[in-house]
């Protein structure tokens, strides 16, 4: 989410091929070099109900997600 | 001697012709240049539907992320209910679908947590996303990505956003009148949405 843009696509492409996945890091590390936040749209397996999980490093990323959100961090307003 | 004048302007004006067209070149190669400098010329050009657009593509983003209830209640109302994670007595944890408390969500306003069974208005809570990409701060999300954002900062993380949140008893930014309103326009479409869905049930 890019203020004044809304949704920008930053990186696509297959984690399970090596240079999609190379590049999907590095954007990954951009975006938290950056000070944004990443959070992934999931569903809790014990009430069902869509939430999100934030992650901190590439590897937290759910295997099954299709995307991950990047965010501006809060503050207080 | 009006001839010899003209032959003389004549004779300047060809003498003088290549220096003029150098001139010329010159100030035709060097005029790119001066735009591509930052010159005023090079003010981003106002898109008026951008915004728009944004906006647009925002809501779309919503809608795919959260549960089909809460993108009802912020097509129809507005605003989002976010149920908080925390239990402070034994009492609360066995409450299931009903939390102690909760919190509205409203798009570029502060948070507001009340208790759901009494209506009590709790605080409100301040918290913005601004732009990190250096432009001054003069952009914000669409509305719809600043709702997503909160929603993804108390579902994931409630305690981070909170933490970082300016916390104020309702009434600094919004009226507390207004927010009554909203929970019983919320109980409302809670209600006509459960008759709803009881209708197709009793049907069968």
């Amino acid at each position: 989410m890019k203020p004044g843009h809304g949704e920008v696509l930053l990186a696509e492409g297959d984690p399970h091929v090596r240079e999609d996945e190379e590049r999907l890091i590095e954007e990954f590390r951009r975006q938290l070099d950056e000070g944004m936040w990443a959070a992934v749209p999931v569903r809790n397996p014990g009430s069902g109900r869509r939430e999100a999980q934030m992650v901190k490093e590439y590897a937290d990323i759910p295997p099954d997600s299709e995307r991950v959100i990047f965010f501006p961090r809060a503050s207080g307003g | 001697m009006l001839l010899a004048l003209l032959a003389l302007a004549l004779i300047v004006m060809v003498l003088a012709a290549p220096l003029a067209l150098r001139r010329a070149a010159e100030w035709r190669a060097r005029r790119p240049a001066r735009r591509s400098n930052g010159g005023e010329l090079d003010l981003e050009l106002y898109d008026p539907g951008r915004e728009r657009r944004a906006e647009q593509r925002a809501r779309e983003l919503l809608r795919s992320c959260v549960n089909a209830e809460e993108w009802g209640m912020y097509r129809d109302l507005g605003f989002i209910r976010v149920a908080g994670r925390h239990a402070r007595r034994e009492i609360d944890r066995d409450r299931g679908l009903r939390p102690a408390y909760a919190y509205l969500v409203y798009p570029h306003k502060p948070i507001v947590a009340y208790v759901p069974e009494s209506g009590q208005l709790l605080s409100e809570y301040c918290v913005e996303f601004p732009d990190l990409t250096g432009n001054g701060g003069r952009h914000r999300l669409p509305a719809s990505d600043d709702v997503l954002a909160k929603w993804m900062a108390l579902t994931s993380d409630e305690d981070r956003v909170i933490r970082r949140a300016n916390m104020h008893l309702v009434g600094r930014q919004l009226d507390p009148a207004r927010v009554r309103r909203d929970l019983w326009r919320l109980a409302e479409w809670e209600r006509r949405r459960g008759n709803q869905q009881q209708v197709p049930q009793s049907q069968r």
